[in-house]
């Protein structure tokens, strides 16, 4: 077959274009380009950018000073491997090296795309195997091949430039979620218009009352009482408006925000719900907690109480300065000197403030997170009696909290004495420049009086709009977070308009299933097709990748390559819910909720009624002993309820399966916590779950998979090994020696009796898990 | 497992760490690791074979023979990777994930820090930052950076 440059070989950048240009020779004298890597590590592991190419006749390497070139013979081989994150590539005839190069794994991809080429040039002998192309496939970014999220163009690895830069404007943001009450909003912003407009009567009424009033007394005349109650009446109506007022948009806007914090709230965890395994993995739970817990509060409080009194006053001071600009423009611009200093300084400050709350933020959740560390391992604490040294975390990690809080402090501490200093002075440069213009009888005295009640007002607006400043900056680091948490897209994205899943029959293929985490590829190239009914036990070393073929089955992650299929259908292309719903998943760990023991059972299918509870508990061989506990099914468990074991624990969970009656079962090694009594008791009760149902079953002791019809051996992220106990057991591969290793190891410990007698450690890499068993043995179980 | 002089260790063609065992049996690709390549370089070496089983431990490196130390170490520096940050020299945004532009004792890069929980404190001021493709850069004294690196660093942590 002759290689063809596939459409997916990429044209070369622009400036290895001009080096290749420059070269002493033509690189098309051999043949064509097939692949190119830009690698960017030296023989040093120094960062230093060159390039390989493979064309057909030849491997041409060049860094832009020395060209290396190789011919491509028929004992070449190129191999691949990577370690801490540096990738090598090593160029190797039957006895010789003749060329290793490093990488690091950002390249990775194109590397390995290098190698298949190479791999299928030098293969060319053999049967062309079509490759499959689906349409999940097309969803993988072309420049850093890495998957982007469905149903976008831009992909998030290579163009990093649609990272929104975090600023006052994420609480643009929160729009989404005003939206559905805006008619509130509106009529909330009109009353604060009109409530303060109303309070901006009474100063204006203080003119007349001067001027008609005192200054004519002043002057001999007697006061005219009727005007004066008048005056009176009216800045009592103004007061009596603007409290009317204002309560209603206080009412009005404080329950708008409520909600909109409520949703924001159920928004966050809705989509926090629904992102895949991997995000989890990558954070800490106090973290989250905070996120979604303090953090949305701090936005309500903010939309709520600040947001307003930062509208009322933005207003207030545009409808003082247009009434004293109205009254004398001269004396207006005198007053409102200082302001664009103030403005300059808010603005000033507001920076480094930001910068100060989100650090007090991440220490915040520093300090949850030791917390959500302590508590749940809080036996461990007490076995080693480490009590002093949490308690010491917990005091440092406060200490550091007050140490950057007392650094934003200082400059907070120093803002607001400035602005009321300025505030002060202008106060006194209107004194000053009235009394001067009173005295030249530019203005009157009532003209003065008013100004001075207006600046009163105006200079306290601007004092606490200058506060709202902080609480703007911590919603802002705030906002950021949780739009952290809802701008994420979920690895595993839900299809469009999936169609309803019929009938499952059970049916799992898996089809050339790759899966890289990172760029480090875990799994490649297993083909696997398990029909219904059947049960399939996965084995291998711990790290083999058995777990993560079972997330890919699950679809916790989505595949990087190849594809999954449920009854020939793709399960990217069925609801993500649906999928689930036909899977029943008895983990290591059998995870109980705060509730009931019934409704735990029932927790796949809440309006399932008593009688199928109660079925499906003695199915799982729960029955008995729950009707042993004093409240039976209504016995409360999990967090601060019954204590229950290891074993009836997982029988619980057994039993959560069985009530789904789900098409497909994992067994995520379902037996291993337990002790080997317990083991029989769950081993009877999952054998009535396995009964018709397609299986697939990981467990580290091989004595468990029994029952299995077939058994997957992994190594290394590859299948080795597939066929049943016996048939791999004459085979006396990879399976054989697990075996032999578990049986020996099994001996030892009859030999040896306890582990107080040293069994000469034969360095077997299952000697963890002797320890275990032997932990087990004991009962131990910290 | 202690070590003895009865094993040896060599080079074959193919760039591979040969260890020849007590019993003359030969491991074709073993490699060696430190036990704290971050807190205790030369602490602790081990020798363990392709499957990773363990054949030979070294409690520091001045137990080693000289020689074999030479084959250790040029071994150890095509694996050991962490270049350590000697300067932060711009960051795109102070938000993650961030851009940054950096020099390190392995020349100057750029690396993309994914969040601000890809900054980790080892122990005391050692900071251990894994980039969106999973390098690691070290830090080794967070106080000790330049002014304009440590008010960048201060950011995101």
């Amino acid at each position: 077959m002759k290689p063809e440059n596939s459409p997916q070989t990429l044209k070369l950048p622009n400036d290895w274009e001009r080096v290749l240009g420059e070269l002493p020779f033509s690189i098309t004298d051999f043949g064509q380009l097939l692949a190119w890597a830009e690698l960017d590590l030296d023989q040093h592991l120094r960062f230093e950018k060159s390039l390989l190419l493979l064309l057909e006749k030849s491997l041409v390497w060049t860094n832009g000073k020395e060209v290396l070139q190789w011919p491509i013979t028929a004992e070449c081989t190129l191999v691949h491997g990577d370690h801490a994150g540096v990738g090598h590539l090593k160029l190797e005839t039957l006895q010789h090296l003749e060329k290793i190069w490093y990488f690091t794994l950002a390249v990775n991809p194109h590397v390995l795309r290098l190698q298949a080429s190479f791999k299928k040039m030098n293969a060319a002998h053999h049967v062309h195997e079509e490759h499959i192309v689906n349409e999940y496939d097309k969803q993988i970014c072309p420049v850093c091949l890495s998957p982007k999220p469905a149903n976008s163009d831009s992909c998030p690895t290579c163009d990093p430039e649609d990272d929104a830069p975090p600023s006052t404007w994420t609480l643009f943001k929160l729009w989404r979620f005003a939206k559905p009450y805006k008619n509130k909003l509106l009529l909330g912003f009109v009353l604060t218009l009109l409530s303060t407009g109303a309070t901006l009567v009474p100063p204006y009424l203080t003119m007349p009352l001067m001027d008609h009033i005192l200054i004519p007394y002043e002057k001999g005349q007697p006061i005219d009482f009727h005007l004066a109650s008048l005056y009176l009446l009216a800045l009592f109506g103004a007061a009596l408006l603007a409290w009317g007022l204002g309560w209603w948009k206080t009412y009005l806007l404080a329950l708008v925000s409520e909600r909109i914090g409520a949703d924001l709230r159920n928004t966050t965890f809705e989509h926090l719900l629904k992102l895949s395994l991997e995000y989890f993995g990558g954070k800490r739970t106090g973290d989250l907690i905070a996120r979604i817990g303090a953090e949305t509060d701090r936005i309500c409080v903010f939309l709520s109480l600040y947001a307003l009194d930062f509208a009322t006053d933005v207003l207030m001071i545009t409808m003082t300065a247009a009434i004293l600009v109205s009254i004398d423009p001269l004396l207006a611009l005198v007053t409102l000197a200082p302001l664009p200093f103030i403005v300059w300084m808010i603005h000033v400050v507001r920076d480094r403030l930001r910068f100060g709350f989100e650090k007090i933020d991440r220490i915040w959740s520093e300090v949850t997170n030791i917390l959500a560390d302590t508590i749940p391992g809080i036996r461990v604490v007490k076995a080693f009696a480490q009590e002093d040294r949490e308690l010491k975390r917990f005091v440092d990690s406060n200490k550091h909290n007050l140490q950057i809080n007392d650094r934003v402090n200082r400059i907070w501490g120093l803002f607001s004495p400035t602005v009321t200093l300025l505030t002060e002075t202008g106060l006194l440069v209107v004194w000053g420049f009235g009394i001067w213009q009173v005295a030249h009888r530019h203005i009157s005295v009532g003209v003065l009086i008013a100004f001075l009640a207006y600046i009163g007002r105006f200079y306290i607006r601007l004092d606490s709009m200058s506060r709202i400043v902080s609480h703007t900056q911590k919603a802002a680091a705030g906002a950021k977070r949780i739009f952290d948490i809802l701008d994420h897209v979920s690895s595993v994205p839900e299809p469009i308009n999936p169609a309803p899943l019929a009938e499952v029959q059970g049916r799992i293929s898996l089809k050339e299933v790759g899966f890289r985490y990172g760029n480090r590829a875990v799994t490649k190239g297993i083909n696997l097709e398990i029909a219904p009914g059947e049960m399939v036990g996965l084995v291998g070393h711990s790290g083999s990748g058995k777990s993560t073929l079972v997330n890919l089955i699950c679809r916790f992650y989505d595949v990087s390559a190849g594809s999954i299929a449920l009854d020939g259908r793709d399960i990217r292309s069925i609801g993500i819910a649906d999928y689930r719903k036909c899977i029943g998943l008895v983990l290591q760990e059998p995870f109980l909720f705060f509730g009931t023991i019934a409704e735990n059972i029932a927790y796949g299918k809440p309006d399932a009624t008593r009688e199928e509870i109660i079925e499906a508990a003695r199915a799982a061989h729960a029955h008995e002993f729950i009707l042993r506990l004093p409240l039976g099914y209504d016995s409360l468990v999990g967090e601060r309820g019954q204590s229950l074991s290891g074993g009836e624990r997982q029988r619980i969970s057994i039993a959560r399966a069985l009530l789904i009656n789900p098409a497909i079962l994992i067994l995520d090694e379902a037996t291993s916590s337990v002790d080997t009594t317990t083991e029989k008791e769950i081993q009877k009760a999952l054998d009535n779950l396995v009964k018709g149902r397609t299986t697939i079953a990981i467990a580290h002791r091989l004595s468990t998979l029994r029952k299995a019809d077939r058994l997957v051996v992994l190594d290394k992220g590859e299948i080795v090994e597939i066929g049943t106990h016996e048939s791999l057991m004459d085979a006396q591969g990879s399976y054989y020696q697990l075996y032999q290793a578990q049986i020996r190891q099994a001996a030892e410990l009859v030999e040896g009796g306890a582990i107080g007698d040293t069994v000469e450690e034969n360095n077997d890499v299952r000697q963890e898990e002797s320890l275990q068993v032997i932990a087990k043995n004991l009962g131990a179980g910290v | 497992m202690m070590h003895t002089q009865t094993y040896q260790l060599e080079r074959d063609d193919l760039g591979r760490l040969v260890f020849i065992d007590q019993s003359g049996k030969r491991h074709v690709g073993i490699y060696p690791v430190r036990a704290f390549p971050i807190t205790a370089i030369a602490a602790g070496i081990s020798l363990m074979d392709s499957s990773g089983k363990e054949l030979c431990w070294f409690t520091d490196t001045a137990s080693i023979p000289q020689n074999e130390l030479a084959l250790i170490e040029a071994e150890l520096a095509t694996r050991e990777f962490m270049p350590v940050i000697e300067k932060i020299v711009k960051v795109s945004t102070f938000a993650t994930p961030s851009i940054w532009d950096i020099e390190t004792d392995r020349g100057p890069t750029r690396i993309r820090l994914k969040g601000e929980e890809d900054i980790r404190r080892i122990a005391g001021n050692i900071l251990l930052i894994s980039d969106a493709n999973g390098l690691q850069f070290l830090i080794k004294d967070s106080t000790a950076l330049d002014k304009g690196s440590k008010k960048l660093l201060d950011r995101f942590r």
